[in-house]
């Protein structure tokens, strides 16, 4: 149910709507975007692949914020707090 | 004196694919019914080669049979795993593979071409590996069975100097050597199979190791407790036989062990364990500590051997496993593989 | 490798490790349930545990998917493959899964054209490509896989294929959470939400766990980064008397959740009024089935199956396990008749179970007497 890992969308395949060319770390795969129609996918996008078929887009600015705030854990409490909307 | 019966205790009551994966299945089948019934009572560890004093000459001899689909593949083919497979299982033995023999099951209506194209493959493998192929043993069999071909082959070596390779050797404090990247054979194999959609550019490993084991031997030979070539069941595999045989715990650093990003890309996206997967031509060491270091350095200074990492080291405890550790503090146990390796989507 | 890589820096893994033993009241003992054979396995994977507080407990819950199919449902699937046009696919996860006369992969060696896909969409490849067998899907998985059985079933009526069809065993998690929560003998603290599930329900769902169950639900990523952060997350709301449901995963999880997938499953898919759980017994909509509306794809409808339920072996301990009663070690056929290569009950039959990941990752580490990384 779970494994599900990050890959990059190389292009859009015109053989079949809903299909796309997808690179996790150099191989590359086929994969289903119907599941993102609402939000449809473009070259360069990040997403989250489960059993060969595309399931959220990879919000690089949450991740980036997500790491940001772990690495000042520890260093100052109350700017942490501040930062995530508490105190 | 009280004849022993050699006791059985295969109990499964079919052959299955994961009794030739070279996991637990195939050891169980080996240890409980082929070691009993064809070597006697005490089998003592299972090597990769059995070796034979022969009017004082101490020699190795080993043989293995090659059964891939697809014959070719990226980096190499069916003809030449025949060869360095053979060659290799001498290598990690001690011993410097000098013939072979090998035997070939056709299946009725293989093109010509395609049997020359392995005849030829084998012919460079054994120039490139230094050995003769003296002569074998061909028999055809109707269309359906061996899958196009089967090869098997057979080779003798005799022993390197001073080069002595037992599990029981092993100490507490030995470091583990590894010579290159892993996986690289198997997930050519899956993917050359063509059934997933996955494309990556990666090749089969499959070369001689002899020359990367006598550069390691001429500085290290007194200090070289075990080796092996991890094919079928991956590092995983062979590590937890030597834990097992010598009743140790073999730690390793998962970050230090060496993958490509190809062969990782297609092991996450697949839901498979790299240390599961075969290689046919890396080989693992344990050495002495005093010569770990020079040991890699004359691997490292060998073409062929500038990956090679320590990956490791046995430890007293626990008994008979195979630790891998993070590098934030995290341990996990590794385990033989069972039976083929399975994707997950879980 | 992107958004992998950056989530298991060490540095950043030992700060919040750090922070963790800071904010635990040594005083209390949290139990943590993960319900999500993806964080069972990650935990194990990544030894996460070693990293925790001896008084934090993370107790792995009834998230595997393949460990709660009872038997019979296998039996029912291999029962398909009697009929020589069978193609029967499934999922790798299923191939050694047991049933009462052998798992998948024994049933191949008997003969049976049993194949390994990775994907709903490859199954259905294989029936346009022989277009004179039939090619049946055994589909497992919760929420997060069941959009993807819904999308390929669309596609199979769009196509007019006619040689193609699943054996539906989509489960959901929420029914599962509940019956936990209304187990008489469980004593959790919080939950770690299921990452991947969540994508496509969204964080709604858990809203009645932290408002009338007064439990904390942190949903979390899978990366030890991501499961450090969420169990720091968990230890803040119980800290400060506050019982919420939290995103961890926000790179991927939408709190609305995949609007286009929920669609597909409410196209293709209804619940049932109820099915049984391996170790759990029966939970009431708790699982799909195909609408009549694709019946011709059911494999149930299609082929007749013996339908017989198979009671798991009255010392097999899997519920208690399940429900976090009981350690897998404390169950008595653990490690003797019931290790992964011979599974007796549903938490070995597969790598995400609790028992085999706890078998596999971790028994033989009891008498590891440091857990220092390696001086080499």
């Amino acid at each position: 149910m779970c494994l599900a890992i990050p890959g990059q969308i190389v292009e859009l395949l015109p053989e079949r709507d809903n299909l796309a060319l997808v690179d996790v770390g150099g191989v590359r795969r086929k994969i289903d975007v119907g599941l993102l129609a609402d939000d449809p996918v473009r070259a360069g996008d990040w997403v989250l692949i489960h059993v060969g078929f595309a399931m959220s887009k990879i919000g690089e600015k949450e991740a980036a914020e997500q790491m940001r705030i772990l690495a000042i854990l520890g260093e100052d409490e109350a700017a942490m707090r501040e930062v995530e909307g508490y105190g | 004196m009280q004849a022993t019966v050699p006791k059985i205790r295969f109990r499964d009551a079919q052959i299955e694919m994961a009794h030739g994966a070279g996991g637990k299945a195939s050891r169980r089948l080996v240890e409980g019914l082929f070691v009993p019934l064809l070597c006697g009572v005490t089998p003592g560890s299972l090597g990769d080669a059995a070796h034979v004093q022969m009017n004082g000459t101490r020699l190795a001899i080993t043989t293995d049979s090659f059964v891939v689909k697809p014959l070719r593949f990226p980096g190499g083919s069916i003809g030449e795993l025949a060869v360095n497979g053979t060659v290799n299982d001498l290598a990690v033995s001690g011993a410097r593979a000098e013939t072979l023999v090998v035997t070939f099951v056709l299946e009725a209506g293989l093109p010509t071409d395609i049997l020359e194209m392995e005849i030829r493959a084998m012919a460079e493998a054994a120039q490139r590996a230094g050995v003769v192929i003296a002569g074998g043993d061909t028999k055809v069999v109707e269309h359906g069975k061996a899958d196009r071909m089967y090869i098997s082959s057979c080779g003798i070596g005799r022993l390197m100097d001073g080069v002595e390779i037992s599990p029981e050797s092993v100490r507490p404090g030995d470091r583990v050597l590894l010579s290159g990247p892993i996986g690289d054979h198997g997930i050519t194999i899956l993917l050359a199979r063509g059934e997933l959609d996955l494309d990556a550019e990666v090749c089969s490993d499959t070369r001689s190791v002899l020359p990367l084991v006598e550069a390691m031997a001429a500085v290290a030979h007194g200090g070289i407790r075990w080796m092996r070539d991890p094919t079928r069941g991956g590092v995983a595999t062979s590590l937890n036989e030597l834990a097992l045989d010598c009743g140790l715990a073999i730690c390793l650093a998962e970050e230090k062990i060496p993958i490509r990003d190809t062969v990782r890309g297609a092991c996450e996206l697949l839901g498979l364990e790299p240390m599961h997967i075969a290689n046919e031509g890396q080989f693992l060491a344990v050495v002495a500590p005093e010569q770990a270091e020079s040991a890699l350095a004359a691997l490292r200074a060998t073409p062929g051997g500038e990956e090679a990492v320590i990956i490791g080291e046995v430890r007293e405890r626990p008994a008979a496993t195979v630790l891998v550790s993070t590098r934030y503090g995290g341990t996990r146990v590794i385990d033989m593989l069972v039976g083929d390796p399975l994707p997950r989507i879980c | 490798m992107r958004f992998v890589d950056e989530f298991r820096e060490p540095e950043l893994i030992s700060r919040t490790a750090q922070e963790i033993r800071r904010l635990a009241d040594p005083n209390r003992h949290y139990r943590l349930m993960e319900v999500c054979g993806g964080h069972t396995h990650a935990i194990y994977r990544f030894g996460l545990k070693d990293l925790l507080p001896s008084n934090i407990e993370l107790i792995h819950g009834p998230g595997c998917p393949v460990c709660v199919l009872p038997m019979g449902r296998i039996d029912d699937g291999l029962s398909m493959t009697a009929q020589p046009e069978v193609i029967f696919t499934a999922f790798g996860d299923m191939m050694r899964v047991p049933g009462t006369r052998g798992s998948p992969l024994e049933y191949k060696a008997r003969g049976a054209d049993v194949r390994i896909v990775y994907s709903p969409s490859d199954a259905l490849k294989l029936a346009l490509n022989n277009p004179d067998r039939h090619v049946m899907f055994f589909a497992i998985g919760f929420e997060t896989t069941a959009p993807s059985t819904a999308l390929t079933l669309m596609r199979a009526r769009k196509l007019g294929i006619r040689n193609f069809s699943v054996f539906c065993n989509h489960v959901t998690i929420i029914p599962a959470i509940r019956a936990i929560l209304d187990s008489p003998d469980m004593r959790l603290d919080a939950f770690i939400g299921p990452g991947h599930v969540s994508t496509v329900i969204g964080c709604r769902p858990y809203e009645w766990i932290a408002r009338n169950e007064g439990k904390p639900i942190v949903v979390s990523g899978f990366e030890p980064l991501d499961l450090l952060e969420s169990v720091l997350m968990l230890l803040r709301q119980m800290r400060e008397g506050r019982a919420e449901v939290e995103n961890q995963y926000k790179r991927v999880v939408p709190w609305e959740g995949n609007s286009a997938a929920l669609k597909a499953m409410a196209e293709v898919f209804e619940l049932r009024p109820y099915f049984e759980w391996r170790g759990m017994g029966f939970i009431s909509q708790s699982a799909l089935r195909l609408r009549d509306s694709y019946a011709e794809f059911d494999a149930e409808q299609r082929f007749q199956v013996p339908g017989i339920r198979v009671t798991d072996p009255k010392a097999a301990q899997c519920g208690e396990v399940l429900k976090g009663v009981l350690k897998p070690a404390q169950c008595k056929l653990f490690g003797n008749e019931c290790t992964p290569e011979r599974p007796v009950g549903a938490l070995m039959v597969s790598s995400e179970g609790s028992c085999a990941a706890y078998y596999n990752y971790e028994h033989r580490k009891a008498s590891l007497v440091t857990t220092v990384a390696p001086a080499f």
